[in-house]
C-alpha cells in the first residue's frame, strides 16, 4: 500500500534523523516500529504522513497520495480541546471537512462506541481519566475511517493497567476492522504484543536495522503464550547486541 | 484557613485602617490639610456629589473607550504577528518602543496633534494599556500545540479554521488575562493624561478635580476624588474577572 524507499531527513539544523530507510507497508498490516528515543521514529511517521519532506528518497502510495482525513494520527498525548466534549472532539476531523453535524452523529457514536466510550460522550477530556482521553483520541482518528493510522507512542504516558487494557481493546479493534496500522513505541513488550511485523530500528543515523515478522497464534493468554515470550527474547537480544556495537 | 474567612479578612482590615485613622486624626488633632479624617472625606464627598460623580463618569469613560481600543489594537496586531513572521518582526520593537515611553512625555504632543479633546485622552490611555493584550494574546496564539495544528492539516483546514476553532479559543485565556492588566492600566493612563491635559479647557475628569482641590487648598474633596478613583479601579478589576469567568465558561459550554 506504502513504499518508501531510500527515505532520508535532515532537518535544516544539520541533524539527520533518517538515514535510507526503505520499507513496504502492506493493507492490513500492524507494524510496530521499535527503538530508542531520537532514533527517529516520530520523524519517519511525520514523514509518511506527509507533515514533513524527506530531504532524499521517496514515499509512494498504491492507490494516489492520501486526501484530507485518510490518515488517522494518534499522538503520544491524547492533544484534546479541553473546551469541547469528548462528541465534539471526536467530530472535528468531519468538521474541518464541512460535514454536517447531523448527517454524521452516527459515525461520530460509532467511533465512540469502538473505544467503549459511549456513555461518556458529553463528557469534558478534564473528567476523564488518562486512559479514556487516549480512547477518546483514537475515536477520533477513527470516525473519519481512515486508510491507515499512525499512532506515535500513544500509550507511553499511561499506568501499566491502563496500558495493558488498551493493548488488547487497540488488537481487537484492529482484528475486527481490518485497518492497517504503524505504531511508534520504544517498548520491546508491546511491539511483540500488538503487531504482525516488528521493525527494529537504530540511532544516528535513523535507519531500519531487522524486520521480524511475528506469527503468534491468537490465543486468550497473548501475553503468556510461549510464542510471545520467544518473541521478546528475540528482539531482547536483538536491542542489547545493538547497543554493544 | 477557610473561604469565608479569607473574603471577610480584606474588610476587617479596611475598617480597621480607616478607624485607626480616624482615631488618630482625633488623638492629635491633625489639620484637614495635612491629612483630613474619613469622615471628613465623606462630608466633603457629600456636599460636592454632583460634581465629583460626573468627573468619574468622564474619568471612566475614557478608561472604557480605552480598554476597548486596546483590545481591538491588540488582538489586531497580535493576530498580524501570528501571521507572518515579517510582521512579527516589524511590529514587535515598535510594542516595545511605545511601552517603555512614559505617557507622560508624549501626552503633552498627542494632546496638541490631536485637536478633539476625548480622542487625545483615549489615544494616551490606549498607548499605556494596549501593551498586555498584546504580548498576552500574541504568546497564547503562540502556544498552540503543534500536535493540534498538524491534527487540523492532516484534515485539510484552512487557516480561518485553524484560526477560529483552535488558535483564538486556545489564546483565549491568555487574551482575558491580558485584558485585565489592561483594564487597570487604561484607568492609570487616563488619569495620566488628565493630569498632563490640566486645565487646558476641556478637563473634567477626576485628575482634573484632584488638581484643582489642590490648588483651593480643599484637601478633603482631593481625598475624596482619590477615593472614588481608588473604587473606580477595584470595580474596573472585578468587573474584568467577571467577564473572563463568563467568556470561558460559554468557550467551554461548546
Ligand atoms: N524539527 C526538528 N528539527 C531538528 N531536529 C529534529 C527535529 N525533529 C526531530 N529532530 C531530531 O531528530 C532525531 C530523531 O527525532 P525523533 O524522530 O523525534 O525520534 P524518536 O521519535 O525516535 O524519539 C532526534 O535527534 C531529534 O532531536
Ligand atoms: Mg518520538
Amino acid at each position: 500500500m506504502i513504499k518508501v524507499s531510500g527515505v532520508s531527513k535532515r532537518f535544516p539544523n544539520g541533524t539527520v534523523a533518517l538515514d535510507a530507510v526503505t520499507t513496504d507497508i502492506g493493507r492490513g498490516d500492524f507494524v510496530a516500529l521499535l527503538g530508542p528515543s531520537g532514533c527517529g521514529k516520530s520523524t519517519l511517521l511525520r514523514l509518511i504522513a506527509g507533515l514533513e519532506r524527506p530531504s532524499e528518497g521517496q514515499i509512494t502510495w498504491a492507490d494516489g497520495a492520501p486526501k484530507p482525513g485518510e490518515i488517522g494520527f494518534v499522538f503520544q498525548d491524547s492533544t484534546l480541546m479541553p473546551w469541547a466534549s469528548a462528541a465534539e472532539n471526536v467530530f472535528l476531523p468531519l468538521k474541518l471537512r464541512r460535514k454536517s453535524r447531523a448527517a454524521t452523529a452516527g459515525d461520530v457514536q460509532a467511533a465512540l462506541a469502538q473505544v467503549g466510550l459511549t456513555d461518556f460522550a458529553n463528557s469534558k477530556p478534564a473528567a476523564l481519566s488518562g486512559g479514556m482521553k487516549m480512547r477518546v483520541s483514537i475515536a477520533r482518528a477513527l470516525v473519519s475511517r481512515p486508510k491507515l493510522l499512525l499512532m506515535d507512542e500513544p500509550f507511553a504516558a499511561l499506568d501499566e493497567f491502563t496500558r495493558h487494557r488498551l493493548q488488547e481493546d487497540l488488537r481487537d479493534l484492529w482484528r475486527r476492522s481490518g485497518n492497517t496500522i504503524i505504531f511508534v513505541t520504544h517498548s520491546i513488550y508491546e511491539a511483540a504484543y500488538l503487531a504482525t511485523r516488528v521493525q527494529v530500528m537504530s540511532a544516528r543515523p535513523g535507519r531500519i536495522s531487522a524486520t521480524i515478522a511475528c506469527d503468534i497464534a491468537d490465543t486468550a493468554d497473548r501475553r503468556t503464550a510461549p510464542d510471545y515470550i520467544a518473541l521478546v527474547k528475540q528482539l531482547s537480544d536483538m536491542l542489547r547486541l545493538e547497543f554493544s556495537t | 484557613m477557610n473561604k469565608t474567612a479569607e473574603r471577610v479578612m480584606p474588610i476587617v482590615f479596611g475598617i480597621a485602617g480607616i478607624a485607626l485613622w480616624q482615631a488618630s486624626v482625633w488623638k492629635f488633632q491633625v489639620p484637614a490639610y495635612v491629612l483630613p479624617s474619613p469622615i471628613a472625606i465623606v462630608q466633603a464627598y457629600i456636599s460636592d456629589y454632583g460634581t465629583l460623580n460626573a468627573a468619574l463618569l468622564s474619568t471612566l469613560t475614557v478608561t472604557i473607550a480605552a480598554l476597548l481600543a486596546s483590545a481591538a489594537l491588540g488582538v489586531a496586531l497580535a493576530l498580524a504577528m501570528a501571521a507572518s513572521d515579517l510582521a512579527r518582526a516589524a511590529i514587535q520593537p515598535w510594542a516595545v518602543i511605545l511601552q517603555v515611553t512614559p505617557v507622560v512625555a508624549i501626552a503633552p504632543l498627542i494632546i496638541i496633534w490631536v485637536n478633539q479633546p476625548f480622542l487625545a485622552l483615549v489615544v494616551c490611555a490606549t498607548i499605556v494599556a494596549f501593551f498586555p493584550v498584546l504580548s498576552n494574546t500574541a504568546a497564547g496564539l503562540a502556544a498552540t500545540p503543534r500536535d493540534l495544528l498538524d491534527l487540523f492539516r492532516l484534515n485539510g483546514a484552512t487557516r480561518l479554521q485553524t484560526l477560529m476553532l483552535l488558535r483564538l479559543p486556545a489564546a483565549l485565556p491568555f487574551f482575558l488575562a491580558g485584558l485585565r492588566i489592561s483594564g487597570t492600566l487604561a484607568l492609570v493612563g487616563a488619569v495620566v493624561a488628565e493630569f498632563v491635559a490640566g486645565s487646558g479647557g476641556f478637563a473634567s475628569g477626576l485628575a482634573y478635580r484632584i488638581l484643582e482641590a489642590g490648588y483651593r487648598l480643599q484637601i478633603p474633596r482631593m481625598f475624596a476624588a482619590l477615593v472614588l478613583l481608588g473604587l473606580a479601579g477595584i470595580v474596573i478589576y472585578a468587573a474584568l474577572g467577571l467577564f473572563s469567568h463568563l467568556m470561558l465558561r460559554r468557550r467551554d459550554a461548546a
